[in-house]
């Protein structure tokens, strides 16, 4: 007998927001569920999926799918296939929408128009949602809601997505609904087949003569240019002064990410002391105190330390893109990209990868050039994630002086930034060795970006994405650190000092063991013992390394003062060298299991992680051989 | 003519988007775009340096396009008045 999946669902309606990329369509989902939203993916694949509840004036509750953005709904990227998939019905534990709400730009009715009319076809009930109209009323475009209406069959409403009451009209409209007699929504023919190219291209050419005629009957076949994004756009994207200001703008958000930082990082280091103390002072001191102060806490704190830095970086990313610059960046960046054979469209995934390589894997659907994909997955791991923050922060608090250069350019912040470029210079090393190794066949990559206007980003809609983005970090982070610092704790703790034992504890422990064992194959690059321990958990997470230190360091410490702050103590006992090593292992440091996971499931199978595995460590090993020798060569030793 | 021997800032109408040989997937990424017979598009800007990607405005949206893409797409010129 065949198994069969039954999937149950809330009982509640299901709208779908369908629409073009830039339509907006994202700020109205936040304006109608606000911050009751979750963010998961769609079963079987990584494409991001947000559903929010509404709560109507009438009483009832509905739940509402933000779609990924549509150009058709001829699938030709896996976010389109999700859309096509869950509009048909077909997606993997998914209800098939009882309503569409499509999304329209004002300022681009005709691209927008088209995708209401393939919608159409696919017999649900449809609604258009006519958004961005203040900006089509301030450039003088008059649209008769009620003549577009009669055109399409359908009800059209309208929405201010920037307003705080933008999405009132669609709010009373679905109050108003009568939820179980939609049929009158409904115009097409029920026949929910996914297009194939013959008739997509017929549909094509059929809707554009037809969205030609509707513009004509509206008197909106003109085309009215955003000059105000055109008049940015000839100083941002000029030849000379673009690829400038970009790169002073990458350059400020870098300086800012450290010191802006200094002073919540300074209170989550006395809060975290605080509460060590008191555990102390409470717990007598026996292996569970131990556990949790020198296991859990210092754990945690080491890690939540970084948050404020974390959160600072995703800040500026979602910035850019939220004003419509980032997409700008990848059109500056294309020939820099194009030399090295990929295009400006992994710019974005590449700068993701700063804050985490997974969303940044993850962004890489958007490129439909499937070489292109696998090159990018592959090289995003070498985009400094913020998770090595912590580990550059800490060396680089400990062995470079906090002086002020020229400018009053701070030089740690300057190491920093050379560590972000090494990072990026290897990276682009790797593509360029790939491209060698591509067929001519494979190097048709298509670019085909959109500018959409600028436009300035909503402090709401940034701050639910800042703190979607945060959570998952967290939460991915949290859980991982957890079981890696307590089993860390284990090993380095048991088994006990036989009696009489000269030596600190962790020298007899498994930790100690394994980072001896370790340090063979480590010291040609200057890693002492406890680096080689923390260097084991660092693979779950990078940024375990530096709680996996002050895990060990406080363990092995003969005062066993937990408190003791890493910084110091790394200084006085290692040398330059080994601080420059380490730095230099973590621009190309084997990434972190959750990487690993995720390029897995992106790349279906195992080939595309374990070449990745195996040439980061290679790389990093010959780069902090390198800067071992070259350091001691200067007497840093 | 094609869309990447056209002069900056004239406006000019789609004709027709030929399907380059070996990736004929490309002609219809490009009609979903807005690249459709009839449709008013505008050379903004030919590269960077030279070579860089080249600025279009089709209907009312802008994209980049790679010359090769570029190349694809058959225009006229629309006349003045």
């Amino acid at each position: 007998m065949a198994e069969s999946t039954v999937h149950f669902f809330p009982s509640e309606p299901m709208v779908a927001l369908l629409g073009n990329p830039n339509c907006g369509k994202t700020a109205l989902f936040n304006l109608l569920t606000g911050s009751r939203q979750k963010v998961a993916n769609y079963s079987g694949v990584t494409v991001e999926r947000k559903e929010g509840r509404l709560s109507l004036a009438s009483g009832k509750n509905i739940r509402i799918l933000d779609l990924p953005g549509a150009y058709s709904l001829y699938p030709r990227s896996l976010d389109e296939r999700v859309t096509c998939n869950v509009l048909l019905g077909r997606a993997e534990g998914e209800k098939r929408p009882d309503l569409v709400l499509c999304i329209l730009s004002a300022m681009n009715l005709r691209r927008n128009l088209r995708l209401v009319l393939a919608a159409k076809r696919l017999g649900l009930p449809c609604v258009v949602v006519l958004n961005m109209l203040d900006i089509a009323k301030r450039q003088g475009l008059q649209i008769d809601t009620a003549a577009l209406s009669q055109e399409l069959g359908l009800p059209v409403i309208t929405s201010v997505g920037i307003q705080s009451d933008g999405a009132d009209q669609i709010k009373t409209f679905l109050s108003d609904l009568d939820w179980r007699n939609l049929n009158n929504l409904r115009t097409g023919t029920a026949d929910a087949t996914l297009e194939n190219v013959a008739s997509h291209i017929a549909h094509a050419e059929s809707d554009n003569v037809q969205v030609q005629r509707i513009l004509q009957n509206l008197g909106l076949d003109q085309i009215i240019p955003d000059q105000f994004s055109d008049r940015l756009d000839s100083v941002l994207l000029h030849p000379v002064f673009g690829p400038i200001i970009l790169v002073a703008l990458l350059f400020c958000i870098f300086q800012a990410v450290f010191s802006w930082a200094v002073l919540p990082m300074e209170l989550i280091k006395a809060a975290t002391e605080f509460i060590g103390t008191q555990i102390s002072e409470i717990l007598p001191n026996t292996w569970v105190r131990s556990l949790l102060i020198n296991g859990i806490l210092a754990g945690l704190g080491g890690v939540v330390i970084f948050l404020p830095q974390i959160l600072i970086l995703f800040f500026f990313i979602l910035l850019l893109e939220e004003s419509g610059y980032l997409p700008r960046a990848a059109y500056l960046l294309d020939r820099v990209m194009g030399s090295v054979g990929l295009s400006g469209r992994s710019f974005i995934p590449l700068l993701s990868s700063f804050a985490c390589a997974i969303p940044g894997i993850m962004a890489t659907r958007s490129i439909s050039n499937a070489r292109d994909r696998m090159v990018t997955i592959l090289i995003a791991p070498m985009m400094t994630c913020s998770a090595r923050l912590p580990v550059y922060a800490l060396l680089i608090s400990a062995f470079i002086p906090e002086q002020k250069l020229w400018a009053k350019i701070d030089l740690q912040g300057l190491v920093l930034f050379l560590l972000y470029l090494a990072g990026i210079f290897g990276a682009m090393a790797v593509a360029w060795i790939l491209q060698r190794f591509t067929s001519e066949q494979f190097r048709m990559n298509a670019l085909m970006m959109e500018l959409p206007s600028y436009h300035l980003p909503r402090l709401g809609n940034l701050a639910i994405s800042l703190w979607q983005r945060a959570e998952i970090f967290l939460r991915r982070v949290g859980g991982i650190i957890l079981i890696m610092t307590v089993a860390l704790w284990a090993l380095s703790s048991f088994p006990l000092p036989p009696a009489g034992a000269t030596q600190s504890s962790i020298q007899y422990s498994f930790a100690g063991m394994i980072g001896q064992t370790l340090a063979h194959v480590f010291s040609p690059i200057g890693f002492n013992w406890e680096i080689s321990i923390a260097l084991v958990p660092g693979m779950a997470a990078r940024e375990v390394v530096v709680s996996s230190l002050a895990t060990v360091y406080a363990l092995s410490s003969s005062s066993a003062d937990a408190a003791k702050a890493l910084v110091p103590l790394i200084s006085s006992t290692w040398s330059l060298a080994t601080a420059l090593s380490l730095l230099a292992w973590f621009v190309f440091a084997p990434q972190c299991l959750s990487t690993i996971a995720a390029v897995k499931r992106e790349t279906g199978g195992w080939k595309i992680p374990i070449i990745m595995l195996s040439y980061l460590f290679g790389l990093a090993y010959i780069a902090s051989f390198i800067t071992y020798r070259i350091a001691i060569f200067f007497g840093l030793g | 003519m094609h869309l990447d021997q056209v002069d900056l800032d004239a406006t000019y109408r789609v004709c027709v988007v030929n399907a380059p040989k070996g990736a004929p997937q490309i002609k219809g990424q490009l009609e979903d775009i807005g690249f459709l017979p009839g449709e008013q598009v505008t050379l903004l800007r030919k590269g960077l340096i030279k070579k860089g990607p080249y600025l279009v405005r089709v209907g009312a949206s802008t994209f980049a396009l790679r010359q090769s893409e570029a190349r694809l797409i058959e225009v006229e010129l629309v006349p003045h008045g």
